[in-house]
């Protein structure tokens, strides 16, 4: 219960981890079928249709459902302690933020169990998904469930702006700010401008298939190209929101394992803007095939390969920092090396799709798979796991066992490499991506049975990290407040885990790295920049449970009204939108009570924060 | 970090009470931030009608249906309640509670007037004119733009209604001023919006 009603954007992240981790799973579960299923040629593990399904869910799953909370996680756990803050903003909306998000991703799973998985491929290009060429209620579910979780994503992004531009403590400049927080800055403004046009998306392609409307049919005078601009225009930065965190995370490691500063701090700033700023200028090279013309693919080529300038800023600046520091290996470091060379080999062919010509001929085979497994999980879940056992124990007091944690690293990067590697040349070859198989002799068997080994390598990978998890929950939390002892930000100079307050006094930021340049005055805790005093606190409500239960029971309201049951009372209530009505009702009854009824939430008082022997 | 007061800053509220406090602070410059995404979403919405709005296959076309004179009619209504939303700001940095109330029951009565005219020319398009949802790519980027506008509208409406309630029930505090002022920024980007919508949808519309 207390997890239910909890405002605290501590355990927030913590609920976004659980989600994310269970997501990831299940996305993971999916990948594994899919490699199994491909390991032979003629495999007939699974249906084509299952398949179809298998593909789909496992790209949605991953990109929206699994890696999106884990980056909300950490920005909901570290970013208020980096920016000296007491919480978010909205603590409220923190909340409500996650609930959607969840419920909206157990309904774009519940499809698993209702009548079949959305099955159009994660871009759900029309016309496979309209109606006629995919006629349970699967893409139903995809529209749906990604429109209420995107809704939680979109709160989030806005709550982070406002955190970051009003609560920053005093001294802390933008340009004082830790990288992770700049990251989750530019990410979080990428998120406002890009999710809103999927949203649209997402409306029409509900409208298509549901009331009937033509945006996308050609018979109506619709035009499909329309979804593929409205999708990229959406799905382009979604690539840069997803990477950026990861950039901020491995900005923060190297530094702290090679006890330098980062090397070009403003540098990396700028790269940060410049990357987000392009990353909306590139949308069409995921439609070089479309006909868009050759002035069109040679601008949308060349605007993609100037990306790789500011990255390569981005990588060179880390290898400066590395160069001539105290380097050392540990897990969550180890993380982070491997993260460079895998990253700039995501990047590197990444160029060579980008011009137009090469991709004609890469176009829907496995180098774009390759590409961009080498991009998402060589850069972003490579930052994932370096993040994780970087501030594991800020998070739960606890540092997981480094042993433990290196050979979870071997089998995860020898197991990535030997999935995806070997996937370039498949495509080179010719094999097809999105296809349940392939025909034997074509030079591709070989290749795919090494895959599906890698991929099996990852898994095992993966398990290796959860045993980790449940062994360090064994041991007591006794983690100090700065267990790698080089810690630079202020994150590192308070309780871990923080307590609900964070601070008690806000701490004064006299510099970059201001825990670091405290430590190197030879101070021992921040200097506080006010007095002791009451600290007001958001209460706790489960209205923002409820708002979430109420849209999930309207979308799946929505979802069957114009559906056939068997049974006359389910026809009544779901033709009739009474289920919808009942949903909307739940929504907006809590939306009301918010309204009317106000909660002041309560104080800590001094007196209570010194019998608790607080520390700063 | 300030707290929020329900009684007014040492008895005596402040000319700005939208922003005395730092949740009033964050609650404007939150929804400034909400508002930059609805531009997207009004975006993407603009750019599907603009590239469907001559696919009318065999169906109505924008010059057959559009009305100048009744959608005149409810532009005009729209932008009044954008001014009279203007002096409900104006009433309340004075601190006259009276006046606020008052102007904001104008700006709703306008809405409701406009939302009224919306609904009746929908019902003029859907029985007389035969252009339904499903008649035409034109027809469903039309419904999907105006309505999502007439949604927002109608969502206004509630909002400041039950704004209206709050401040019977509790006065202008520092607590119910943030929530006015935003709403007001709210109805001012509603009718921003039509001034495109009346722009790209009706005066276009027309002239092809």
């Amino acid at each position: 219960m207390d997890w239910i009603t909890t405002v605290d954007h501590k355990k927030i992240a913590i609920l976004y981890l659980m989600a994310g981790a269970l997501f990831f799973g299940i996305g993971g579960i999916e990948a594994i079928l899919i490699r199994i299923q491909l390991m032979e040629p003629y495999n007939q593990i699974v249906s084509t249709q299952i398949f179809n399904e298998l593909i789909t869910m496992h790209g949605t799953t991953m990109i929206f459902l699994g890696v999106m909370p884990i980056i909300f996680a950490f920005m909901n756990a570290i970013l208020p302690l980096q920016i000296g803050a007491r919480d978010v903003a909205f603590p409220f909306l923190n909340a409500l933020g996650f609930w959607t998000f969840l419920f909206g991703g157990i309904l774009l799973n519940l499809s698993w169990l209702m009548g079949g998985a959305p099955d159009a491929g994660w871009t759900s290009y029309v016309p496979l998904a309209s109606t006629a060429y995919s006629d349970t209620h699967g893409v139903d579910f995809y529209t749906i469930g990604l429109q209420i979780a995107g809704l939680g994503t979109l709160i989030g992004g806005i709550n982070f702006l406002a955190t970051i531009i009003t609560m920053r403590a005093p001294g802390m400049s933008f340009m004082r700010m830790p990288m992770f927080a700049w990251t989750t800055f530019i990410t979080s403004a990428m998120i406002l401008f890009a999710f809103p046009a999927i949203t649209v998306g997402l409306v029409l392609l509900t409208f298509d298939r549901i009331l009937g409307a033509n945006f996308f049919s050609i018979e109506g005078g619709g035009n499909p190209v329309l979804w593929q601009h409205i999708f990229w225009i959406f799905g382009h930065p979604e690539v840069y929101i997803l990477i950026l965190p990861a950039f901020g995370i491995i900005s923060e490691v190297i530094p702290t394992f090679s006890r330098k500063r980062l090397f070009g701090y403003s540098s990396m700033v700028f790269a940060t803007i410049l990357i987000a700023f392009l990353g909306f200028m590139v949308w069409a090279h995921h439609m070089f095939t479309t006909g868009l013309g050759t002035i069109a693919n040679a601008l949308f080529s060349i605007s993609t390969m100037l990306i790789a300038v500011p990255t390569g800023i981005k990588i060179f600046n880390w290898l400066f920092t590395m160069w001539g520091g105290q380097i050392r290996f540990t897990t969550a470091n180890l993380y982070a090396i491997g993260f460079l060379p895998t990253f700039v080999m995501g990047g590197v062919t990444g160029v060579m799709l980008a011009s137009a010509p090469a991709d004609f001929q890469f176009h829907d085979t496995y180098f774009v798979v390759a590409h961009f497994h080498y991009v998402i999980v060589g850069g972003l879940v490579l930052g994932i796991f370096a993040g994780l056992t970087y501030w594991w124990p800020k998070m739960f007091g606890r540092l997981l066992n480094e042993t433990l944690g290196k050979i979870t690293f071997w089998f995860f990067i020898i197991g990535f490499h030997l999935t995806f590697f070997v996937q370039h040349f498949l495509g080179l070859l010719g094999m097809q991506r999105r296809v349940a198989t392939y025909a034997p002799d074509q030079g591709l068997d070989e290749l795919n049975y090494i895959s599906t080994i890698g991929a099996l390598l990852m898994g095992v990978g993966v398990i290796l990290f959860l045993i980790n998890v449940v062994i360090t929950f064994r041991k007591p939390a006794d983690a100090p407040n700065d267990p790698w002892e080089d810690g630079r930000t202020l994150e590192w100079s308070i309780p871990s885990p923080p307590p609900e307050h964070n601070f008690t006094q806000i701490p004064l930021v006299r510099g970059l790295d201001a825990w670091w340049k405290e430590k190197m005055a030879g101070n021992t805790k921040m200097t506080p920049a006010e007095p002791l005093g009451p600290i007001h606190m958001p209460s706790a409500t489960p209205l923002p449970f409820l708002m979430s239960v109420g849209i999930f029971i309207a979308g799946l309201g929505f979802m069957f009204s114009n559906d056939e049951f068997g049974n006359g009372f389910m026809n009544f209530l779901f033709n009739n939108y009474i289920v919808v009505i009942i949903g909307l009702l739940i929504t907006f009854g809590s939306m009301a009570a918010r309204s009317l009824f106000d909660d002041h939430g309560w104080h800590i008082d001094p007196e209570e924060l010194e019998d608790k022997g607080a520390k700063i | 970090m300030t707290s929020p007061h329900t009684e007014a800053v040492n008895g005596q509220l402040p000319h700005e009470p939208e922003k005395a406090t730092l949740e009033g602070r964050n609650k404007v410059l939150g929804f400034w931030l909400f508002l930059g995404g609805e531009a997207v979403l009004f975006g993407t919405l603009f750019a599907t009608f603009l590239a469907l709005r001559d696919q009318t296959v065999e169906g109505p076309t924008a010059n057959d249906l559009f009305h100048l004179p009744l959608v005149g009619a409810a532009t005009f209504i729209l932008l009044v309640s954008s001014l009279t939303s203007v002096f409900a700001i104006q009433a309340m940095h004075k601190h006259n509670v009276k006046k606020l109330i008052s102007w904001l029951i104008v700006t709703v009565i306008l809405g409701l007037g406009f939302l009224s005219l919306e609904i009746y020319e929908f019902y003029e398009y859907v029985v007389h004119k035969n252009f339904g949802m499903t008649t035409s790519a034109f027809s469903s980027a039309f419904y999907t733009l105006v309505g999502f506008h007439g949604a927002h509208v109608a969502f206004g409406i509630a909002w400041i209604g039950i704004l209206i309630g709050q401040l019977y029930k509790k006065g202008l505090t520092v607590v119910t001023a943030p929530k006015i002022y935003v709403s007001a920024i709210y109805w001012h980007f509603i009718d921003v919006v039509w001034v495109f919508i009346f722009t790209v949808v009706y005066l276009l519309g027309k002239v092809v």
